[in-house]
């Protein structure tokens, strides 16, 4: 079995969760059955929660909304941060909710149809919450890189077509 | 008026590589498994400290021998590398490519007539680099029934009185053969009984697999003082267009072969220099992964080729696999040139790296998985058809 076997696997599902199992078999040297109940059971243990695609929103859905907003907060005697982040994490519009260090608490991303529907989103759910001190919302404007993949792919250079 | 080529430049032979590379050239869509280097663009953080080293207005000539920074990282890495100390300010010398190492070495070693002896199946230079450097090359065949590493008998059998340096390549391209320490140590006593120089390229030692850790020969009882070790930053740190390779060696000929390259090349380019010593003390990470994505596909690319009758050992170096076709009943360069011609998918014939190449094809896997997948789809039915023929 090669070293950093399950490492490796994951980084692969990473990548591209996509990629035929067969290759994948291949390039992990274990056999399709010996991948499957590898995959299942990090699916089972939790360790993989999803798979996503990443949509280029320059190009689909053009009008939706992505806003990463500070949120500051005042934490409960008992649970501290985590009663309230899940209740806002809970919202549909809610795609990341990190408590983090800093100036503030909570960093939250957001997508909204349109912008309308982002601004009401802070207005009347949000900074509604009791526990909620202060916002600071800030609109992505263009993307650059997401869940590592570039939004503009880079040509590839120019190799020789046969070199020693 | 006709030129009069040097009669020993004329002599050389054209590189087998160089006539396949122009057919390649003239056709399109072709998928090549011929390229010796990594389809990685060099790890952003080694080309953005050489952008930094640009816009500081470092764009001058170095020392000869190098960087004296550049020296001292060489001198830790190749300590951690190669578990081998060698002083920064006279054992090592910073080359053009290790390809510039390899020709200092021998001009500053060989006398006219004096007998080069190498391993074969190798790289393409090697015979012609002892050729230009007066020497007389004397190639040892090594085969697949011992996984074209050297043996200490063979060795001994080539040597003659008037044999004075030993070539080395492990990881060997095009075959992906390594040494384990126990084989080195045979060689280095037959090197140490009979009073020969070793020049060992070691380009591809971090590109090991299955936790086969690299072995130098120099580290070997009495060889470091009859060693010269070259190493760089080309397939590794996936920076082959820098051309900075370098050479440790005992003072004494490092002195000798600065001579010659301060008159040939002066120094290494400076930027590359710079981007060397990034690579060198903050790149261990970037060669991980990069290993990690080719020991994946080494792999791949060895089941495929197993799957469809083309016997291939999982090597466990380099970035190459080195297939036996002779289930095809076609010699290797008539495999390449149909392989070519009817599946657009080029790889090197064997003899290209010398005639013990014989019967087998040389695959790059520093190719992209899916290109590779393409190209083992197409491979399969070719290999397919032509065993019906034979």
């Amino acid at each position: 079995m090669m070293p950093g076997l399950m490492d490796a696997l994951i980084d692969l599902l990473q990548q591209n969760a996509l990629m035929p199992r067969a290759d994948m078999a291949r390039l992990l040297d274990l056999t399709p059955e010996n991948l499957e109940s590898k995959i299942a059971k990090l699916e089972s243990d939790g360790i993989i929660l999803g798979y996503q695609a990443i949509i280029n929103r320059e190009m689909w859905d053009i009008d939706k909304v992505t806003a990463i907003i500070e949120v500051k907060i005042t934490p409960e005697r008992d649970g501290g941060f985590d009663r309230i982040a899940s209740r806002i994490a809970k919202f549909e519009e809610v795609q990341s909710c990190y408590l983090v260090s800093g100036g503030y608490d909570l960093l939250i991303v957001i997508e909204a149809s349109n912008l309308r529907n982002a601004a009401a989103f802070v207005a009347e759910k949000l900074s509604t919450i009791d526990a909620v001190q202060a916002t600071a919302t800030h609109f992505r404007l263009k993307t650059y890189k997401e869940n590592g993949a570039f939004h503009q792919i880079e040509s590839a250079a120019e190799r020789l077509s046969v070199s020693p | 008026m006709t030129i009069a080529v040097a009669d020993h430049v004329r002599d050389i032979p054209r590189s087998g590589i160089r006539d396949f590379f122009e057919i390649v050239q003239t056709m399109e869509d072709v998928i090549s498994l011929g390229i010796g280097e990594p389809d990685f663009a060099t790890p952003w953080h080694i080309r953005e400290a050489a952008i930094y080293a640009l816009e500081r207005g470092r764009t001058g000539y170095t020392s000869n021998l190098g960087l004296p920074r550049l020296r001292r990282s060489i001198s830790d890495y190749v300590r951690k590398q190669f578990a081998l100390s060698y002083d920064p300010h006279s054992e090592i010398l910073v080359s053009v490519g290790v390809s510039e190492a390899i020709d200092l070495t021998l001009r500053a070693l060989l006398n006219p007539g004096d007998e080069v002896l190498y391993h074969e199946p190798c790289y393409v230079s090697y015979a012609p680099s002892i050729a230009l450097a007066g020497g007389r090359a004397r190639a040892i065949e090594t085969s697949a029934k011992d996984d074209f590493r050297l043996t200490p008998e063979s060795l001994e059998k080539a040597i003659s009185p008037r044999s004075k340096v030993l070539m080395l390549n492990f990881p060997t391209n095009p075959t992906g053969a390594t040494m384990s320490a126990e084989d080195l140590a045979k060689i280095a006593a037959v090197c140490v009984s009979h009073n020969l120089v070793v020049l060992t390229d070691e380009i591809y030692s971090e590109l090991t697999f299955d936790d086969g850790s690299h072995s130098s020969i120099a580290a070997c009882p009495g060889m470091k003082e009859r060693t010269v070790l070259l190493h760089g930053v080309s397939k590794a740190f996936a920076m082959t267009g820098w051309r900075i390779g370098f050479a440790c060696a005992p003072a004494e000929l490092i002195e000798a072969m600065m001579k010659i390259h301060q008159y040939a090349i002066l120094c290494a380019p400076i930027m590359g220099q710079d981007a060397t010593i990034e690579a060198l003390e903050r790149g261990a990470e970037s060669v991980a992964k990069m290993r990690r994505e080719y020991e994946m596909r080494r792999n791949f690319i060895v089941a495929a080729l197993n799957d469809m009758g083309l016997p291939c050992r999982k090597p466990l170096g380099s970035f190459y696999v080195f297939p036996d076709i002779t289930a095809s009943g076609l010699s290797s360069r008539e495999f390449s040139m149909r392989l070519l011609n009817e599946e657009k998918v080029a790889v090197v014939p064997g003899t290209a790296f010398g005639p013990s190449g014989e019967g087998h094809v040389r695959c790059s896997f520093a190719t992209s998985l899916p290109q590779i997948r393409l190209a083992m789809e197409r491979l399969a039915g070719f290999a397919k058809r032509s065993r019906q023929i034979a």
